[in-house]
């Protein structure tokens, strides 16, 4: 019903519209096409200032309806977050001020200079001062700009610090599995065709396989496996190694400023180090619901919309305590009733290949 | 020599007989068939691209419509949707599956269909032979071909609309593995053979147009027409055909490899994956990055093959109507060079949270802000055009006029997007989606209504109105802002792009309201296009005749053919060029045709 309303007033309008149109082509040839056509110059050249006038007024409105729902409004909450911020101002001034002259010219120009009869446009062909000037200023600015971002770009593409947490971050249609290294501080293998979608979603190398050729890895006993919810400590770099089990998907996360696509069969990292737990962000921000949301933020199918996850940031002494009820998910499928007596004593022995692993899968990351 | 060559060879008309054109006897074998379908005339085909560009534009922005429906409504039901849309909107509401395919379809279509074909392919076409001065494309029969097989490619996209799993849904980037793997997504099914099909057709449909626009543009100018002396719309299409024939082979090669890893058991693009319903996959050594590499080796040259026209139309029409010379013709020409290079070395922008060697990252991190100088002079130069002009509101002035103000706001986003360590925050977010529609979705539009409007007189005889013209444009120009403004706000609360709704997200559902507002002006944005639409249809039969060969008063050689041009656009001899196309207001004169020899008392700038 609404339906056919909505129609009926479309076609109203149109109507009216085109009626309008029409008239005015008739009456433009009874006044003759040259009045007419100064008459429409005139009205067309003061909507050009209109809009200007009104373009900025609608800017500086719309900015101020929305600019305190953007991340800028805020602190960042990483110390790479505060550095993409700042940059993020000194772009904002630069190009806002190119916006407002060159907007602000071409719609002036256009209203200035509309036809006027007793006027003669002013043959002005090239100019090489102006026209170097024009090339060289702007060269300059993006020059600063470029230095700028490329150190801040290097400073987040590099080595994560050696007291860094890392955390295996996979994603899989459609959520995220975390992986800790457990005591031994290391990452035990995987081989994707040996996941359990249920048991072992990563595909850990826990058992012998003569099929695939596979020997049990030790390393892959301790490590504790979890799903959605990644915790990670305030003030400590965190670095994630970031896999996909399936299609490409990417680690967004807005608040931290960081995002990295995660890559079936290449692993990527991403380190950032977080500046208030999720507790202090609940009152800074005045919300009870407030997350630090993972978003999916590459196409990965029908579900992607709803690949979150969640980021838990908290103090050292919660981590430890959070970390300390964790089971690794060997113990799960394989409780220890049955579990090897021998291969359940291994990790503690091995702590010492740890630093090594880590800065292995770590640099491991830049295939082009 | 080669232009008459041209003619004999295919339709006849030479220019003995074509007094008679106009009435379609002096040539006894043009028929409907020959003269509207299958039809060899530049002219004509050049209005087939046109006419089969806007039918993709409404369906494009139809889908446009229906998507964004959801995003302003998630929570509602709207019955008629199962009425049009059957299982994809059950109970009236859009389900995600069908989302996707929309967004797919609308950027593909929109990108590849409307933007190129119906941009490029429909000014190349028209105006390539009538501004260097020639009586046909070097190669008519080619050209004809490069539209049937675009008309190919649209049938067979059309077709994968209506197949059973849906057509394709991982995106217009269709990165692998999502876009190889059925398994993954039901789109990737038969939708994803016949997309890969009818982009394969596409492909070819580019390179025989493009090819052909360069030989015209190189070997068929007329007398005098030196290439400093081009219009800068040609330069701008030959540029954009040498883009083309560079770059779409890669994209082809990239699409090869992905037909073979979807159904030939080849892993070029596939390693190391399990899916949840089939299991792990045999595939392992290859990378998925390789297909994003050979995507964006065209997908960056694509936007500019997209821009250019509308720069070249732009700079034509702003001149005309400023009634002064373009500002630093040798400057814009330049311009647009150092833009054709730098846009091949600048495609891994698209790439940088791929894993990407953060050395290589710099590097193109350098190029693509370099390619905004080029753009800055370009801007600078409209800017001056203007000052001092003498300036006429024609409707295709108008567009021009909001064309630049478009380039520039979407351009200064793309200084933001280039530098990498801010495109880490920004990337996949609707700060990417209000970049590029403005400066090239929305721009590139302009630059088309300008074109249609500005030779329409040429096409068809006749003007279009106006008043709805104006109204047209008034109404476009403030949509579009109001639709793409605060896109980036969104994407400065990290706000992602491709989502089907956002409820669950605490820091994203508080754009709801605004989500919905945009969605309303996209609403009246595109009835107001409906008018564009009716404009155009309603003044080829009804509008008001052209009585003057040349209407707008332009320098340009089209304005001398008769004001309907038959087959071979001169009657008499092609005329000869003595100067270049931009001597408006010179030595107090109103303006001074490319046919006018230079006179003795002429001065020298
Ligand atoms: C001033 C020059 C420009 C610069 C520095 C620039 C930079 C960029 C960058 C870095 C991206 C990637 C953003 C991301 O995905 O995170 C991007 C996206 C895009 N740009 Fe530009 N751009 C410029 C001008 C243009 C122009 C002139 C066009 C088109 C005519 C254009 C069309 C696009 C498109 C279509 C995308 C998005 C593709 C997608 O992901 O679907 N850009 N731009
Ligand atoms: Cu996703
Ligand atoms: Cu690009």
């Amino acid at each position: 019903m609404s339906m056919f309303f909505t129609i009926a007033v479309i076609v109203l309008v149109f109507l009216v519209i085109f009626q309008i149109a029409k008239a005015s082509e008739y009456v433009s040839v009874l006044k003759g096409e040259e009045k007419s056509r100064a008459q429409a110059n005139k009205l067309n050249g003061f909507f050009m200032i209109a809009f200007l006038v009104l373009g900025l007024i609608g800017v500086y409105w719309c900015n101020k309806l929305l600019f305190h729902k953007t991340l800028l409004a805020r602190e960042a909450s990483s110390i790479q977050g505060e550095r993409v911020d700042s940059m993020l101002w000194v772009t904002l001034i630069i190009t806002g001020v190119v916006f407002f002259l060159t907007q602000i010219a071409l719609f002036a120009f256009a209203y200035k200079f509309q036809e006027n009869p007793k006027r003669k446009a002013f043959y002005f062909p090239h100019n090489n001062t102006m026209e170097l000037i024009w090339t060289v200023v702007p060269a300059i600015t993006l020059t600063i700009l470029v230095v700028i971002g490329l150190r801040n770009w290097f400073f987040f593409t590099s080595e994560a610090p050696q007291n860094a947490l890392h955390i295996e971050v996979t994603g899989k249609q459609f959520g995220w599995i975390f992986r800790y290294p457990g005591h031994d501080n290391n990452f035990g293998k995987k081989y994707f065709r040996v996941i359990d979608a249920a048991s072992n979603p990563l595909g850990l190398i826990w058992q012998d396989n003569a099929g695939l050729k596979l020997k049990d890895d030790p390393a892959t006993h301790d490590d504790i496996v979890t799903e959605q919810t990644v915790y990670v400590v305030k003030n400590r770099p965190v670095q994630f190694i970031i896999n996909s089990r399936d299609v490409i998907h990417d680690v967004g996360l807005p608040e931290f400023r960081m995002k990295m696509d995660a890559v079936p069969g290449t692993p990527t990292t991403m380190w950032f180090t977080p500046k208030f737990t999720t507790k202090e962000m609940k009152e800074r921000t005045g919300n009870p619901d407030f997350q630090y949301e993972i978003s999916c933020d590459q196409m990965c199918g029908n579900g992607h919309y709803s690949m979150k996850g969640v980021v838990e940031v908290v103090t050292q002494e919660e981590y430890d305590l959070w970390l300390a009820k964790q089971k690794p998910s060997y113990l799960s499928a394989f409780p220890p009733a049955e579990a090897k007596p021998a291969a359940a004593a291994a990790p503690a022995a091995d702590s010492a290949k740890t630093a090594k692993a880590t800065g292995a899968a770590a640099t491991d990351k830049t295939k082009i | 020599m080669s232009n008459e060559a041209v003619l004999h060879g295919n339709v006849g008309v030479g220019h003995s007989h074509d007094a008679h054109a106009d009435h379609g006897h002096g040539h006894h074998h043009e028929t409907f068939i020959t003269k509207y379908v299958f039809s060899q005339d530049h002219k004509m085909i050049g209005k087939q691209f046109l006419i089969t560009g806007m039918v993709w534009a409404i369906l494009g922005g139809l889908m446009s419509v229906l998507f964004r429906l959801q995003l302003g409504y998630p929570d509602s039901s709207f019955p008629w949707l199962e009425d049009i849309l059957g299982k994809w909107a059950k109970g009236g509401h859009i389900s995600a599956e069908a989302y996707y395919a929309l967004v797919t379809t609308h950027g593909t279509v929109l990108v590849f269909f409307v933007l190129t074909a119906g941009l490029s392919g429909t000014f190349s076409n028209f105006l390539i032979p009538l501004q260097v001065g020639a009586r046909d494309m070097a190669s008519p029969l080619m050209n004809m071909l490069s539209y049937w097989f675009f008309f190919m490619a649209s049938v067979v996209m059309l077709s994968s609309l209506f197949v059973e799993t849906g057509p394709f849904s991982g995106g217009w980037t269709a990165y692998p593995p999502l876009s190889a793997l059925g398994d993954a997504s039901d789109g990737s099914k038969t939708g994803m053979d016949l997309w890969l099909v009818a982009m394969a057709l596409f492909v070819v449909s580019q390179l025989l147009a493009g090819l052909n626009y360069i030989a015209t543009i190189l070997n068929m100018r007329t007398k005098g027409m030196s290439m400093t002396r081009l219009p800068l719309t040609i330069w701008a299409l030959f540029f954009t055909a040498v883009l083309g024939v560079l770059s779409f082979p890669v994209l082809f090669s990239g699409f090869i490899l992905l037909i073979f890893d979807r159904n030939f058991g080849t892993s070029f693009y596939l390693s190391d994956i399990f899916i949840a319903s089939v299991g792990a996959l045999p595939n392992e050594g290859g990378s998925a990055i390789l297909y994003q590499h050979l995507f964006w080796f065209l997908g960056h040259p694509e936007v500019y093959i997209i821009l250019l026209p509308a720069m070249g139309m732009a700079s034509e029409i702003i001149s005309t109507n400023a009634r002064k010379p373009i500002f630093g013709y040798m400057a814009m020409v330049g311009s647009l060079f150092a833009i054709v290079v730098l846009g091949f070395l600048v495609w891994a922008h698209h790439m940088f949270v791929t894993g990407l060697n953060p050395f290589l990252g710099s590097i193109f991190v350098l190029m693509t802000l370099l390619i905004a100088v080029p753009s800055a002079i370009k801007v600078f130069n409209w800017l001056t055009t203007l000052w001092r002009g003498n300036i006429r509101f024609t409707p295709g002035m108008l567009f021009a006029i909001g064309f630049v103000s478009l380039f520039i706001s979407g351009g200064l986003t793309g200084i933001w997007l280039g530098n990498s360590a801010l495109d880490i925050h920004l990337h996949d977010t609707y700060f990417v989606i209000a970049h590029f529609h403005i400066v090239m979705g929305v721009a590139s539009m302009f630059g088309m209504f300008a074109g249609v409007y500005h030779w329409f007189p040429k096409m068809y005889g006749r003007y279009m109105n106006h008043t709805l013209a104006y109204t047209h444009f008034w109404l476009t120009l403030i949509g579009a802002y109001l639709i793409f403004w605060p896109m980036h706000y969104e994407g400065l609360a990290g706000m992602p792009r491709r989502y089907y709704d956002y409820g669950n997200w605490e820091s994203f559902k508080q754009f709801l309201e605004l989500n919905r507002f945009i969605s309303t002006v996209v609403i009246i944005v595109f009835c107001v296009q409906l008018l564009f639409l009716f404009n155009f249809f309603y003044s080829i039969f009804k509008g008001r005749k052209v009585t003057t060969l040349n209407p707008w008063g332009s320098n340009t050689l089209e304005w001398t053919t008769p004001i309907r041009p038959g087959h071979g656009n001169w009657p008499g001899e092609i005329p000869e060029v003595h100067r270049w196309a931009y001597d408006y207001g010179k030595d107090g004169q109103d303006f001074i045709p490319q046919t006018t020899p230079v006179g003795d008392n002429e001065s020298h700038h």
